[in-house]
C-alpha cells in the first residue's frame, strides 16, 4: 500500500509499484487533467507537481511518490476556483489551440515562475521543455510574461 | 431550390426553444447537394436569455467550437458573452434513398469549415430571429418590420416596447421554419464577426477539466492496446501469451488481423490486442508478449531503396498531367536553363494525444465515442467490422488533442470494434507514442525535379515540375491508376497558366508505407520546391527574388482552379502579402556578413499566405532563426484571434518539419519511435520575434487551417542561401548546414 496526498487529498494506492503515477492519476483516481504523451518523459504532457516541484508523472512510479504531496492541473486553483495567475495569464493571452498540451505547460510554467519570477525570453525558453505540437509558443511566452507581472504585483 | 425542413423547432426539456435547422437539400450556386444532403443545426434559447449553439464539426484546435457559433450568434443578434456551445453528435440518419446527415457534412479537413459554413451558419441564425421577430410582431399586432432585434431581445420602437428572446422562445418553437431565406445583417452592423473572440473551452482547458477522447470513461469499460507488426504488411505468424496473462489486469489476449498486402487499409496492420482492466496492466501484458512475425512483402524497404527507386524513375518517362504550350521547344531556345532536385521526406502526424477510442459493440447497436476529424468514417469503419446497420451506430465527438490529417482515417476506431466485439463489453483502446509513430498514414515522400528556361532578359519562358513519389491515394478503393497523381500535384498550382509552356509529370513510387492527409498535404512539398527554385532562378540569373515573383504573379485577376480551393484564384494577393512582410522584415536593409532575409508565398484550399524570414549563420554553420514574419489573406477573418493562432500555429509547424522531421524506413520498419528521435521543434527552436499580420480581402472568409503553414520552409531556406550560399534542396535541414560549412 502506497500512500500520498494528491490535490490535499489522502490517497492509497495498492497495485503494482511501479504503476507510473500518470495511470494512477488517470485510470485510479479519474483526474484526466493529467495527459498522456509520449510515456517516456520527453514531452511534458503529464506535467504534476510533486513536493512542489514540477515532474513528469508518466516516469514517476508509485513507489516514488510514497508520502509526497503531489498537485495536478485540477488542483492549481484555490478550493474556491479562483485561478492560478498562471491559468488566468493564459486564458488572458488565448494560448490553447487543441489544448491537450496545456496543463502540463501550465504546470511547467508555474514551476518556473517559482524558481524564476522574472524570467526573461531565454530563460523561458530554456526551461520550458514541453512540446506543443499545435505551436503555441509565441503565446505561452507572452502568457508567462504576464503571470510574472502578475505574481510580482502581488494581485 | 428546395428548402426542406429536417427537424422543426420544439420545446427542450429544461424549456428552452430548440430550432432544429434546415433546411435545405440544394441551393443555388452552392454544392451542398453533392456533399450528402441536408444541413441542420440546433439553436437553443434557455429561460434565463443564454443560448446554446450546437457544433457539428470536431473541434482538433482550429477553432470551429469557438468560430461556428460566432456565424450564428451575429445573425441571431445575441451577446456572444451569453453563448454556450454544445458539440453535436453524428446526424446519421436513414432515408428511403440511402444515409442522409441532418447536421450536415461533418468533419476537420481542408480548410472548409468557415468556407462551407458561412451562409448556412449566418442562416440558420438569421430564421431563428426572423422567428422570434414574427413572435412578438405577432403579440404586439404590429408588422414584423415595426420591430428589430437588439442583442437577445425584440424591440418595437413605434409602441416602446422589447420582449426578451426567452419570452417568445416557447411560441417560436412552434412556428414552422419560414420558407423565405432571411436578410443578412450588413457588415457594418457586424458585432460578433470580425471582433476577436477567445477559445470558448478556455476556462475549461486551464483547469484540466476539459474533456478528450482520451477521458472517456464509461462503468464496465475494458482497456485495451495492440501490438502491431513492426514490418510493413507483416503478419503473426505465432504468438506466446503466457507471460502477459500472467499480469495482474490482463483478461484477454488475441490475434486482430490486418488487410493483406495491397489491400485496403481498414486497419493499418495485424497485431495482438491485449486487453486488462487498466492502461498500465495492458501495457504491461503487451510487453511480455512473444510474437513471431512473418515479415511480408517489404522487408528489404529501406528510405536509401526509395531514393534510389525515385531516381531510377525520373531517368525515365512518366505520366504527362499537364502540358502546355510546346516545353521542348521553348528549353532549346532558352538562353539559360535552370535545374534543381528537391527531396521531401516522410513525416509522421504527431498529435499530441495518442490515438485512441471507446466502442462499445452490443446486440444490434454500437457506441462510439472518439477523437475523430471524421465522425461519419468512424460510424463507417465500426459498420465494416461489425455490419451493423450505420444508423443503429451512434458517434460522439469529444474534443480532439491534435488532428494534422492524422484522424481522417479512423483505423483505430475499427480496431476498438474488433477488439469489442470479440469481447463483448465496452473498451477503451490506447495506442502509445510508439504505436502512432511507427503506425501512421504518413505525409508521402518524393524527388521534385524542376527545370526552367529563360530568355535573354531573364524572363521565365518554359518550366517544368517531375515529381516521383509515393502518393496518398495508395490502396485507396476506387481510385483509378491515372488518377492517383491527383493529391501529389495541383496542376493548377503556380505557375500554371502564368508561364506559356510548361508541363507536370507524375512517377509513381513503389513502397509499402501507408500514407495520408498531413495538414496542407501536397501543399508543403510543392511550396518548397516552387518557392526554393524561384530563389535558384533569381540567383541563377542575377534577379531580385522578390521582383521576380511579383512580376510572375502579375495584376490582379481571377484564375481558373480546378482543384480544391478554387474555383478561381488569384496571384496577385500573393503579391500583396509578399510586399507586406518583405516592408515588415525590411527586406532591403544592408545586413552584416552571415545575417539575410528569404520570402515565399503561397496558395492553399483558398487562402494566401507570405513568410519573411531573417536568419544569422554563423561560419560552421550555427543557425539562429531572428524573426519571422507572416502575413495571411484568408478574406474576412471571422476571429481574428483564432485566425493569428492558426497563422502562428501552422508557422510553427512548418518550421518544426523543415528543420527536424523525417520518418525513415530500415528493413521494412519505420526506424523512429517517440519525440527522442522524432524530434518536434520545442520552444527554443521558435523565435520570439514571430509576427502574425492579417489583411483582409472581399467579404467572404476562407478557411485557416492550413495556409499558415507551407511558406515558411522554403522562406527559411531561402534566407539560409541568402545568409551564406548554401542551398538547401533536402529537408529536413537536421545538421546541413554544419556539414556543408565545415
Amino acid at each position: 500500500m502506497i500512500e500520498f496526498h494528491v490535490n490535499n487529498e489522502p490517497v492509497s494506492f495498492s497495485g503494482d509499484e511501479d504503476t507510473p503515477l500518470l495511470w494512477i492519476l488517470r485510470d485510479h483516481l479519474r483526474l484526466t487533467g493529467t495527459k498522456f504523451g509520449c510515456g517516456i518523459g520527453s514531452c511534458g504532457a503529464c506535467m504534476v507537481h510533486i513536493d512542489g516541484r514540477a515532474s513528469k508523472a508518466c516516469t514517476s512510479k508509485a513507489s516514488s511518490v510514497a508520502g509526497k504531496r503531489i498537485t495536478t492541473i485540477e488542483g492549481l486553483a484555490s478550493p474556491r476556483g479562483e485561478l492560478h495567475p498562471v491559468q488566468q495569464a493564459w486564458i488572458d493571452e488565448d494560448v490553447p489551440q487543441c489544448g491537450y498540451c496545456q496543463g502540463g505547460q501550465i504546470m511547467a510554467a508555474v514551476d518556473l515562475l517559482n524558481s524564476n519570477p522574472e524570467p526573461s525570453d531565454e530563460d523561458i525558453a530554456s526551461k520550458m521543455r514541453n512540446i506543443c505540437r499545435c505551436g503555441t509558443y509565441v503565446r505561452i511566452r507572452k502568457a508567462i510574461h504576464r503571470a510574472s507581472t502578475t505574481m510580482r504585483k502581488g494581485t | 431550390m428546395l428548402r426542406r425542413t429536417f427537424l422543426v423547432g420544439g420545446l427542450t426539456v429544461s424549456g428552452g426553444f430548440l430550432l432544429g435547422l434546415p433546411v435545405r437539400s440544394a441551393l443555388a450556386g452552392n454544392d451542398t447537394a453533392s456533399k450528402g444532403g441536408e444541413i441542420g443545426f440546433f439553436v437553443e434559447v434557455k429561460p434565463d436569455n443564454t443560448v446554446i449553439i450546437g457544433v457539428a464539426q470536431p473541434e482538433i484546435g482550429q477553432g470551429v467550437r469557438t468560430s461556428m457559433p460566432m456565424l450564428v450568434a451575429e445573425e441571431l443578434d445575441v451577446e456572444w458573452s451569453n453563448v454556450t456551445v454544445r458539440q453535436m453528435p453524428l446526424g446519421i440518419v436513414k432515408t428511403a434513398d440511402g444515409y442522409t446527415w441532418k447536421y450536415g457534412s461533418q468533419g476537420a479537413g481542408g480548410s472548409t469549415a468557415v468556407t462551407d459554413n458561412w451562409d448556412f451558419l449566418r442562416e440558420v441564425g438569421a430564421t431563428a430571429r426572423q422567428m422570434l421577430v414574427a413572435v412578438a410582431a405577432s403579440r404586439w399586432e404590429v408588422e414584423p418590420g415595426a420591430c428589430h432585434t437588439e442583442p437577445g431581445e425584440v424591440v418595437c420602437n413605434r409602441l416602446g416596447t422589447r420582449v426578451r428572446y426567452s419570452d417568445l422562445a416557447q411560441d417560436a418553437a412552434k412556428l414552422p421554419v419560414p420558407s423565405e431565406k432571411p436578410p443578412f445583417k450588413a457588415a457594418a452592423d457586424y458585432h460578433i464577426i470580425g471582433k476577436p473572440a477567445g477559445v470558448v473551452d478556455i476556462r475549461d482547458i486551464v483547469t484540466g477539466k476539459a474533456r478528450f477522447g482520451i477521458d472517456t470513461e464509461v462503468p464496465g469499460m475494458h482497456y485495451a492496446v495492440i501490438q502491431r507488426s513492426p514490418y510493413l504488411d507483416g503478419a503473426v505468424k505465432s504468438f506466446d501469451d503466457s507471460e502477459a496473462r500472467k499480469v495482474p489486469g490482463v483478461v484477454d489476449v488475441f490475434k486482430i488481423d490486418g488487410p493483406g498486402p495491397g489491400e485496403p487499409y481498414l486497419i493499418l496492420a495485424s497485431g495482438v490486442a491485449v486487453v486488462a482492466t487498466s492502461t498500465w496492466a495492458a501495457l504491461q501484458g503487451r510487453k511480455v508478449l512473444e510474437i513471431d512475425w512473418d515479415k511480408g512483402p517489404h522487408q528489404n524497404e529501406s528510405t536509401e531503396s526509395f531514393w534510389r527507386q525515385a531516381k531510377e524513375l525520373l531517368s525515365g518517362q512518366g505520366q504527362v498531367v499537364r502540358d502546355d504550350g510546346d516545353l521542348d521547344a521553348a528549353l532549346a531556345q532558352a538562353s539559360k536553363v535552370v535545374t534543381a532536385r528537391y527531396e521531401i521526406p516522410f513525416v509522421n502526424h504527431a498529435p499530441m494525444e495518442p490515438q485512441n477510442c471507446f466502442v462499445h459493440v452490443e446486440e444490434g447497436k454500437a457506441t462510439v465515442i472518439a477523437p475523430t476529424q471524421s465522425p461519419s468514417g468512424a460510424n463507417r469503419a465500426v459498420a465494416s467490422v461489425t455490419g451493423l446497420p450505420r444508423e443503429n451506430i451512434e458517434v460522439q465527438m469529444t474534443r480532439v488533442g491534435g488532428g494534422f490529417g492524422r484522424r481522417l482515417t479512423n483505423d483505430y476506431v475499427a480496431e476498438a470494434a474488433m477488439i469489442s466485439q470479440k469481447i463483448g463489453a465496452p473498451v477503451k483502446l490506447q495506442w502509445s507514442r510508439e504505436d502512432d509513430v511507427r503506425h501512421d498514414f504518413y505525409r508521402p515522400s518524393g524527388l521534385h525535379e524542376l527545370k526552367a528556361g529563360l530568355d535573354d532578359a531573364g524572363k521565365v519562358t518554359a518550366w517544368t515540375q517531375r515529381l516521383a513519389s509515393a502518393g496518398k491515394y495508395y490502396r485507396r478503393p476506387n481510385v483509378a491508376q491515372e488518377d492517383q497523381y491527383k493529391p501529389e500535384l495541383y496542376i493548377d498550382d503556380f505557375p500554371a497558366q502564368v508561364i506559356g509552356n510548361l508541363r507536370t509529370e507524375w512517377f509513381e513510387v513503389q513502397s509499402g508505407m501507408p500514407r495520408g492527409s498531413w495538414r496542407a498535404p501536397a501543399h508543403t512539398a510543392n511550396a518548397f520546391v516552387v518557392q526554393s527554385f524561384l530563389d535558384e532562378i533569381a540567383h541563377a540569373s542575377g534577379q531580385d527574388p522578390l521582383q521576380l515573383r511579383l512580376d510572375l504573379y502579375g495584376q490582379s485577376r481571377d484564375l481558373p482552379y480546378g482543384q480544391h480551393g478554387g474555383p478561381t484564384y488569384n496571384p496577385w494577393r500573393l503579391s500583396r502579402l509578399l510586399k507586406h512582410v518583405a516592408d515588415r522584415v525590411d527586406y532591403t536593409a544592408e545586413r552584416p556578413q552571415g545575417r539575410a532575409v528569404g520570402i515565399a508565398s503561397h496558395f492553399t484550399f483558398g487562402g494566401y499566405a507570405a513568410h519573411a524570414v531573417e536568419v544569422e549563420v554563423s561560419g560552421v554553420g550555427e543557425l539562429n532563426i531572428k524573426k519571422i514574419v507572416a502575413a495571411v489573406d484568408c478574406g474576412i477573418a471571422v476571429n481574428p484571434l483564432g485566425v493569428e493562432a492558426q497563422l502562428e500555429g501552422g508557422t510553427i509547424d512548418g518550421l518544426s518539419t523543415a528543420l527536424n522531421l523525417e520518418i525513415t524506413v530500415e528493413n521494412g520498419r519505420v526506424v523512429q519511435s517517440n519525440f527522442h528521435n522524432y524530434r518536434i521543434a520545442r520552444m527554443s527552436q521558435i523565435p520570439a520575434a514571430l509576427e502574425t499580420h492579417i489583411l483582409p480581402y472581399g467579404d467572404k472568409p476562407t478557411g485557416m487551417g492550413e495556409m499558415g503553414l507551407p511558406s515558411i520552409a522554403p522562406a527559411l531556406t531561402n534566407a539560409i542561401y541568402n545568409a551564406c550560399g548554401v542551398r538547401i534542396r533536402k529537408l529536413p535541414l537536421r545538421d546541413q548546414l554544419k556539414k556543408a560549412l565545415a
